[in-house]
Order: C-alpha cells, then structure tokens, then sequence
C-alpha cells in the first residue's frame, strides 16, 4: 500500500467539525422510477476551514448542499444524519441533527440565515423582482438579529458597504433588475453575511457571472471569511476555483463523493479515475498550445433504478469488467484524509487481481 | 408612468372611431328597418298602414336618408349634444333608457366580479400549494365542469333548484312586492337573495378561468429560485407564500380587472334574458330584434368602448404593478 | 468470484441501454406522442370524441327516427327504459320496452304516461324505417335498431311536439359537431395567412393589420354575435344559414390565431437558422414552410384545439336564443330551447339532456387541448 504523506498546507486543528454529514441519501420519485440523487455522501466541516464539493452538473451536489438546511422541495426523500455544532453559543449541548428537525419548524428557522446563511448561482432569480433590494435585506436581519427597522437597516447598510456597493442608500431602495450581475451577488453575499452566520453555503456563486467579475467576488468572499471566521461549504464545478478557495475537496459524482482529500492532494496526487479525467479536462497556463484538451467521453447517465455498480463505469478508461459493473464500490482509505471510491485502490480488488 | 397612459389613450381615439362606424353599419345590417317592423305590428293589431304613411313615418325619424348621413347625425348629436338618438321601442331618448337600465347593471356586475376574484384567488393559492391533493382535484374538476357548463343553462338548473326547495324560482332581480317600492332595507335584503343565482351563474366560467389562471401562476412562481432563499432566509412558509409567489401571481390577475368589468358586462348578457333581469341584456336583445336602431347601437357602442377601455386599464395596470416599467418612468 | 449471475449482468445491461434510448435522443414528434399517451383524461377523451363524431358522420343510419317525424300520440313522454325482466319476472334474453299509455294524475290531473305491461315491443337490430340518403349517396331504408312495429322507441323521451329526442340529439350533433371545426377550420387558414403575413413581413403591412385586429377584439364578442346573428334574414336555407353562422364565428375567432401565429413569426424569424437560410439564398415560400411552419405547428394545433369548445358554447347559446340554427335545422342548442321553462324542466327533466351532451363534448375538447398543450412542450417537465 502506498502511502501518501499528506501534504495539506493547513492541517484541521482536532476540534469537533462545525458540520458533519453522515450517509445522506436523497430519493426523488419520478413518473419512470425512483431516483438515487444523492446516495450515501459523508463529509465534514471543520470552523472557520472552506470545503468544496465539486461535480459534473446533475451529479447531487446542489441537492446535498440544501440538505443541510432542509430547503429541497417535498418531493426529495432525504436520509442520514446532519449533525451541526451549537457549542459556539455558549450552551455546551451536544450537536443536533438538521435532518431531525421540521423542516417547516421554528428550529430549523432560527438557523437559516442565522447560523446557515446560503448564496445561490442566479442573483437574478434568486432575489424576487417584486421587491427593493434593501426589503429583502432587511426582512432577514429583523428575523434574526434586531426587531428595530431602523437598526435593521443601518446594519444592511453597513453590509452593503462591506462588500464594495458605493452609494448604498441609493441602492438600498433599487429593484434587482437596476442592478448588474456582479452587483447583484455583492447584493447577495451582503445579505447572507447580514446575520453573521458560522458557516456559509455557497452554490455555484460565480457561475452566472464573468471572469473579471467572479475573480472580485471570490475575493470578496475570502476577505470575508477571514473577518467574519466563518466556514464556507463551496459548490462548483470549476476546479480553478477549488484551487484557489478550499482547504479541502470532495468530488462528487452520480450522487456519491468519489474521492475526498485536502486540496494539495487532489491537484497533486489524484486517484479516481474521474478526478483524473476532470484535472486533464482543466486548462492549465504555460501548457502547449497545440495539445488538445482531454475530455470525459460519454455523459452522466440518470441515477433512476440503477444497480449496484460504480456510477462512472460507463466512461472510465481503466474499468475492470466483472467488477465495476458488478458491486457499489465501497470507500477506500489511502491516507489519514485522502479517501477513494475505486475497485483499482480496494485491498480486496488488489487481492484479485493479482 | 402618465406619458405612457396619455399615450395608450391617445392610441385607442382611432379604434373607437372606427369602433363607432362599424356599429353603425351593423344595425343596418338586418333587412328592413323600424318603420316596416312596426307596421308589421300594427298589422297584427288590425291596423293596416299605407305606403305613405310609412314614408311619412320614415321622414319624421330621418331614416330615410342616406346611410352616411344618418351615421353622421348620430355621431353629431353625440358628441356634441350628448343626444344618443331616440328609442322607438320606448317612446323616449335612448340615454333616459341606459339611464333606467344602468344603475342594476352596474350592480350585477360588480357584485359578480367581486365574487370571482374572491372565490377564484384563494381557491387558486390552494390547488396550487396542495398540487395534487384531493381538493386539488375536487376544484380543478369543478373548474373543468364550470368551463364546459353553457351558462345560461346553468342559471335553468340552479333556478329549478331553487323552485324546488325555496318554491320560488328567484326570478328577475327584486320580489313582486318591491319592484316599485322605495329603497329599504328589506329591500335590499331581497335583492340580495335574488343576485345570488345571477352571480354565481355569469361569474362560474370566468371564476373557473380565473382558478386556472391563478394555479398555473402559484406552481410557477413557487418553483421560483427566489422562493428557496427565502426559505434560506428562515422566514416562516406563510410569509414565504404570501409575499413571494402569491403576491409576483396577482401582477397577471390583477391586471385582468379591467378587462373583467366589460366582459362580465357583455358576458350577462344572455343569462339576463333567461333569468330576466331588468339590466341592459335583455334590453339590447329586444332592441337588436326589433329594430331599435338607436338604441341597439347606443348599447353596442358603449359595450365596444368599455371593452376598450377595459383593455386600456389592464395595460396600464400591468405596467403599474411591474417595478421594471415603474422604476423606468420613475428615471425618466 | 469472477463470473456474475447471468441476471445481474442483464440488468445492468439493460439499464445502460435504457439510459441510451434517454429522452435527449428521440425526435420532437415521438417525445409529443410519448407525452400525449400519459395524459389519461385526454387519451379519453379522444376516444370520446371519435365516437361522437362516428356518430354524427351516421346519424341517418344511427337514430331511428328522422328529425321530422312526430307523434302526437307521444307529446313529452319520458324516457323509456329497455328491459330485460317483465313484469311476471320472466328473463327475455332480447330487450324489449313496453308500450307507454296516457293517464292523468290523479292528484294533479296532468296528463301523465304509464307503461302497458301487456304490450311489449323487441329491440331489433338492422330495421327497415323511415327512407334517407346513406351519407348523401344512395338511398336506403335500413336504420341500426329499433322495436317492433308498431311499438315505439323513445329512449331520451320526446319533446312537446312528439318527436323522439335521441334521433334529434343524434342528427342534430350533424351541426353542432361540425360548426365549430369548420368555424375554427377557416380561422385557422385566415389566422395563419394574415397572421404570417404580418409576422414575417412586418413593416407597414403589420401595423394595419395589426390595428384591424385590434379594432376586432375591441367589439364584445356576444353582442357582435347578437348583432350580426340578428342580421341573417328569417327563412334562408338551411345550407345559406349554416354558412352565415359558420362565417359569423370565423370573422371574430381568427384574430386570436393569427396573434399566436404572428408572435411566432417574429421570434422564430430571428433566430440563427432561419437567419442563416436566408443568407443562403432561400426563398420566402421555402423558409416559411420548411423553416418556421414546423417551429410552431404543435403550438398552433393546441391553440386551434382550446378555440373549439369556446365555439360549441357559442353555437348553442345562439341557437338557443334563437339567433342561430334555426328549425328546421336542428342543433344542440335549438332542442334546449325547450328547456328554457323552469316549468318544463321541472315536468320533464329529460329535455336536460342535450345539455349533458354539450357539456361532455366541451369537456373533452377542454381534455384534449390539456393534454395536446402539455404534450407540444415535451421537454418542460
């Protein structure tokens, strides 16, 4: 067995993780079957550290994501155990499971935007045209931190000012649309910062926008987190940004986290198949200019009565037959931190096959 | 925001004029005219009239100018004299007949729509947040049944019911006793019983309408992202609901008000008649048949600009309750 | 361990290959099929429709009586009911009806029907009846059923002059199934070409057009009925009639359609393909049929389909009023004339039922466009 020494540049201090996801299942019902969206994720998040769940779109990332606090729709049957970490209050009680909450409850309410802030892909459609950006600022603040509009107002000033919005009163009382992308996930992140929260979700917060645009906002968010402390669960499928955000990765596909490392290793020393094929598939500068891009042939087939094979057989170039497409594949431990879903790394497929 | 009302008005001038000419040319349309249909009464009643009586009786009413010329004296007198001609059928001005007919009317008719837009939202709100529930089906059926039911047909078996049970059909608008008495409480009591049939009847199949509309928008805009954050937010799922999808699903609804008002007006029309109520359908009906000619035209006239008018206050309505069209004017 | 079961290794085979056969790989036409057959309602109600309008095609054929005949013997008799148990409880494995009787109520006085249990009449298949012309083509005296002579079959009972209510609903569905879809048919044609006109030329042509349309929907649609129902004179042909009405409903129902079409026109015309077609050298006539027509066909079916039920209302509120087919002609509408009465349906119920067959035949227009509508947008969930 080779071991890998990690090489992680900021070891997670023991404390208890803030987050910690368990088994999370989630089972859509759909008119052609029951769908496995999201199947058997484990994960945690440690205070104050980014980890980035990173995936093909459809793979279950979003899903897990809104999970932690309970907003998927009706429709996703979900399993497993969130346990979230209310020390930091004071209350020396042990950590609660989300999952076991009402999702309709004052419970988990209170720890929406409060202790779980969340910013979504689509600041276009994810503030309500109907309303002035200041309203829906200040409707979360007077939810959770002060009842006084005046005050309420003032810290949504504060916060808009914090993320780079020149002119804030002005701004304060503009519609969505008067604003432009970039201004419209400061506008966001403004929001979901408003309350302090211990740990922020952020789904693909810098697709919708352009480059120059997203480099600003990521900056913004890291400048953030080192004053606010927060941790930050990172959802994307750009791996420049994991690169430059994380502490640490997961890769997520067809609703299971193939591999899981701290962010050097999976640049450095990928495992999985998958992982391999999505760092080829990454434009790198100074590379040759002749040299084609690798690309994953094939695409993400619907996780709909699926049995028990690995997800990524189809399109995986070192598949063993027999194997891959005869069994789920289970978690293999290369290292303290660096974990893979593969038959290739499995002690029991090594038996065999050699 | 007034620019671009000034502007819808403006725009709709030409429409109704030549709303009006078209009128005009439509109640000549059937063949003969007053005069021959009301010799054909007296006839029947054993008095025959002659030819010259009859071209007597055509120059006294101008009928027997030219088309053109008939069509501008109406307009003339209209616009200048307020005068909408003159109602053979009643022996007075066609305005102290839209005047006797109107006020019942309007009442009828806000009273329907008051009742559609009360039924039809929440009921709407409700199939839409239980999609798929029983009492989804139960009104989506309902709604189905009230869409294909002919209405007039309806006002025959809700009538029927009535007569059944109560004894009394409910016909017309007011009991035998209070038709002409003054305005009491009693009366009012009763007039109110006697609307219920016609409200529910010519209200069914827009209040159907109005359900499906109202549904299709609540399972759009609760799939919307902006609902998701703000159950992030933490707010409670009767704030979300009702500040969110409910209100971005009224913006449609609510623009359709005026556009409402004219067709419940027209839409009356025929259930009047079967129910006879004393409001304008039955009139215009009797008007058209007999050969009114001013009066029909008054009426179809009015109906014509009230549609339009209708039309202009739903567009201005939608551009008013759309913060994209207010903050543009709000720049300028 | 190497070798699998057999079945594992065919499920999973099985389940890759119903990944491929996925629904991003099947043509625009077989996803709207595929879709269309989920929606129950609507596969109903097509079924619905395809009878009733088997039925209306052989009506002649169909109704036992034809439209005319009447019995003043058999005014308002009620409904009949076959029956296949007698009146000693002997079992007939042939249905037969008993020979209705005119009584009075003894409380009320009215003139009321018994059934006579001593004369019962068979239900026959293939009689000889009244002479009429087979589709319009050869004369014949065969009709599908009917009883005994001289017996009599009311099974939807008679109206006040003593005809028999289902021959009149059978041949009057004759009109009021076909009213409507000529009426939509010519709007159809008329929205298209000036909608399409308008659409893709644009320019000038587009705004008077458009102002035209505009003039036209800004008339209520029921007192312009009334109004240009009023004008057709009393006692033209039946065929003269039909048209006038067909024509009144066309006149006022194209404009939505060519609204559809003409929104169409627009956006599809800009889009990259259409644009490049042109740049290509492609004539109007080719672009607009090869190009734009297929963008929106499935739109414009729906769209047609949703206009129909709106004109069945609208025929037999005319007729019913008198303003539309008028007798001799009979339609839906003109046999619930007789229904106007509250007194009327409170004695003989049965003169609803038109009406229930109106409303079966709305709904199911209704159901179908549902389901169409659904079905034209496959890849919106």
């Amino acid at each position: 067995m080779t071991t890998q020494t990690a090489q992680a540049a900021c070891k997670a201090d023991d404390g208890q993780p803030l987050l910690s996801v368990q088994d999370l299942k989630i089972r859509i019902q759909m008119d052609n079957g029951v769908m496995q969206a999201v199947d058997g994720v484990d994960f945690e998040i440690k205070k104050g550290k980014t980890l980035g769940l990173v995936g093909e779109s459809g793979c279950g990332k979003s899903l897990t994501s809104r999970a932690i606090i309970g907003i998927n729709p009706k429709e996703c049957e979900t399993t497993g155990v969130i346990k979230y970490d209310l020390a930091s209050e004071g209350s020396a009680s042990d950590p609660i499971d989300l999952l076991s909450l009402d999702p309709k409850g004052k419970r988990i309410r209170s720890i929406r935007g409060n202790k779980i802030a969340m910013i979504f892909q689509e600041p276009m459609t994810a503030f309500s045209p109907m309303y002035t950006i200041g309203n829906q600022m200040v409707e979360m603040i007077r939810i959770h931190r002060t009842k006084n509009k005046k005050e309420a107002k003032k810290i949504a000033l504060e916060m808009l000012g914090k993320v780079g919005i020149s002119d804030q009163e002005k701004r304060f009382d503009q519609y969505p649309h008067e604003f432009s992308g970039g201004m419209r996930q400061r506008a966001m992140i403004a929001m979901a910062l408003s309350c302090n929260p211990e740990l922020l979700i952020a789904d693909e917060p810098t697709t919708a926008l352009d480059v120059t645009i997203q480099a600003q906002v990521l900056e913004l968010m890291q400048s953030l987190q080192r004053e606010f402390g927060m941790a930050i669960l990172l959802v994307t499928h750009d791996l420049g940004i994991i690169a430059e955000m994380c502490d640490e990765v997961a890769v997520m596909y067809l609703g299971k986290i193939v591999e899981q490392a701290p962010v050097r290793e999976i640049f450095y020393n990928p495992k999985h198949p998958y992982t391999k094929g999505l760092l080829k598939s990454m434009p790198r500068l100074g590379g040759e200019k002749s040299v084609r891009l690798d690309s994953i042939e094939g695409s993400v087939p619907m996780p709909i009565d699926m049995p028990p094979m690995c997800g990524f057989y189809e399109r995986c170039t070192d598949r063993i037959e027999g194997v891959c497409n005869a069994r789920s594949v289970p978690k293999t431990r290369i290292s303290d931190d660096h974990s893979v879903r593969c038959f290739l790394y499995s002690d029991q497929q090594r038996g065999e096959a050699q | 925001m007034l620019q671009y009302s000034i502007k819808r008005i403006v725009m709709a001038i030409p429409v109704v004029i030549f709303i009006s000419f078209i009128v005009f040319y439509i109640i000549q349309l059937p063949p003969g005219d007053y005069v021959s249909s009301y010799s054909a009464q007296m006839t029947a009643a054993g008095e025959i009239m002659t030819q010259d009586d009859m071209d007597q009786m055509r120059a006294n009413l101008g009928l027997d100018r030219p088309v053109y010329e008939q069509y501008a004296i109406w307009i003339k007198k209209i616009v200048f004299e307020g005068d909408f001609g003159y109602s053979f059928n009643y022996n007075k001005p066609v305005i102290d007949v839209v005047k006797q007919y109107m006020g019942l009317t309007l009442v009828v008719s806000i009273v329907t729509m008051l009742f559609q837009y009360l039924v039809a939202i929440p009921i709407g709100i409700y199939t839409a947040v239980k999609q798929y529930s029983a009492g989804d089906y139960f009104f989506s059926g309902l709604s189905f049944l009230g869409m294909a039911t002919p209405n007039f047909l309806l006002a025959i078996i809700l009538m029927y019911f009535s007569y059944t049970w109560f004894g009394d059909p409910l016909l017309g608008l007011f009991s035998d006793e209070y038709v002409n008495a003054a305005w009491s409480w009693d009366k009012v009591v009763d007039l109110l019983k006697h609307l219920v049939i016609p409200v529910i009847v010519i209200g069914l199949a827009s209040t159907a309408d109005l359900i499906r509309v109202m549904r299709g928008q609540m399972l759009d805009e609760l799939n919307k992202p902006n609902v998701v954050t703000a159950r992030s937010k933490g707010l409670s799922e009767t704030k979300i609901l009702f500040k969110y999808p409910t209100r971005a699903a009224l913006n449609p609804i609510v623009s359709t008000f005026g556009w409402s008002l004219s067709s419940i007006f027209t839409g009356s029309t025929i259930t009047a008649i079967v129910l006879n109520l004393p409001i304008q359908g039955p009139v215009m009906y009797k008007a058209l048949l007999g050969q009114d000619m001013y009066l029909a035209g008054s009426w179809l006239l009015f109906m014509a600009l009230l549609t339009v008018l209708g039309t202009l206050i739903s567009d201005i309505l939608l551009a008013w309750l759309d913060p994209k069209i207010r903050t543009e004017f709000r720049g300028n | 361990m190497r070798t699998l079961p057999i079945f594992k290794r065919a499920k999973t085979e099985a389940f890759l290959e119903s990944a491929a056969k996925d629904i991003n790989y099947s043509s625009q036409w077989k996803l709207i099929y595929m879709k269309f057959k989920r929606h129950k309602l609507a596969r109903i109600s097509l079924i619905v429709l395809g009878v009733l309008y088997f039925v209306a095609l052989f009506a002649q054929f169909i109704a036992p009586y034809s439209l005319q005949s009447y019995d003043s013997k058999y005014v308002n008799a009620p409904p009949m009911t076959l029956r296949f148990v007698d009146a000693d409880g002997k079992f007939h494995l042939r249905p037969f009806v008993y020979e209705l009787k005119s009584a009075r109520d003894p409380d009320t006085m009215r003139k009321i029907f018994v059934s006579d249990t001593e004369k019962r009449y068979a239900l026959k298949w293939f009689v000889q009846g009244e002479e009429y012309k087979f589709l319009g083509m050869f004369k014949t005296k065969l009709h599908l059923f009917g009883v005994e002579q001289p017996g009599r079959l009311f099974m939807f009972g008679t109206d006040a002059m003593g005809r028999d209510m289902f021959s009149r609903i059978v041949l009057g569905s004759q009109i009021s199934l076909s009213i409507p879809l000529v009426g939509v048919g010519i709007s159809f044609v008329l929205g298209l070409i000036i909608g399409g006109i308008s659409g893709y030329f644009g320019g000038w042509l587009d705004s008077i057009i458009q102002r035209i349309i505009e003039i036209i929907r800004s008339f209520p649609t029921l007192p312009l009925w009334m109004a240009l129902s009023a004008a057709i004179p009393p006692r033209v042909p039946v065929v003269t009639m039909y048209l006038y009405i067909v024509i009144i409903f066309a006149l006022i129902g194209w404009t939505d359609l060519a609204r559809v079409v003409r929104g169409k026109f627009i956006s599809l015309k800009n889009e990259d393909y259409v644009v490049a077609a042109k740049i290509a050298g492609v004539g109007n006539t080719k672009i607009i049929v090869k190009h734009l027509l297929p963008g929106f066909m499935s739109y414009l079916v729906v769209a047609t389909t949703l206009a129909i039920p709106n004109m069945i209302l609208s025929e037999t509120a005319m007729s019913f009023l008198g303003l539309g087919i008028r007798s001799p002609a009979t339609s839906w509408g003109v046999l619930l004339q007789e229904a106007q009465k509250v007194e009327n349906v409170a004695l003989y119920p049965w003169k609803l039922i038109p009406l229930g067959i109106v409303v079966l035949t709305v709904l199911a227009y209704n159901f179908l466009g549902d389901g169409l509508r659904d079905a034209a947008d496959p890849y919106k969930k």
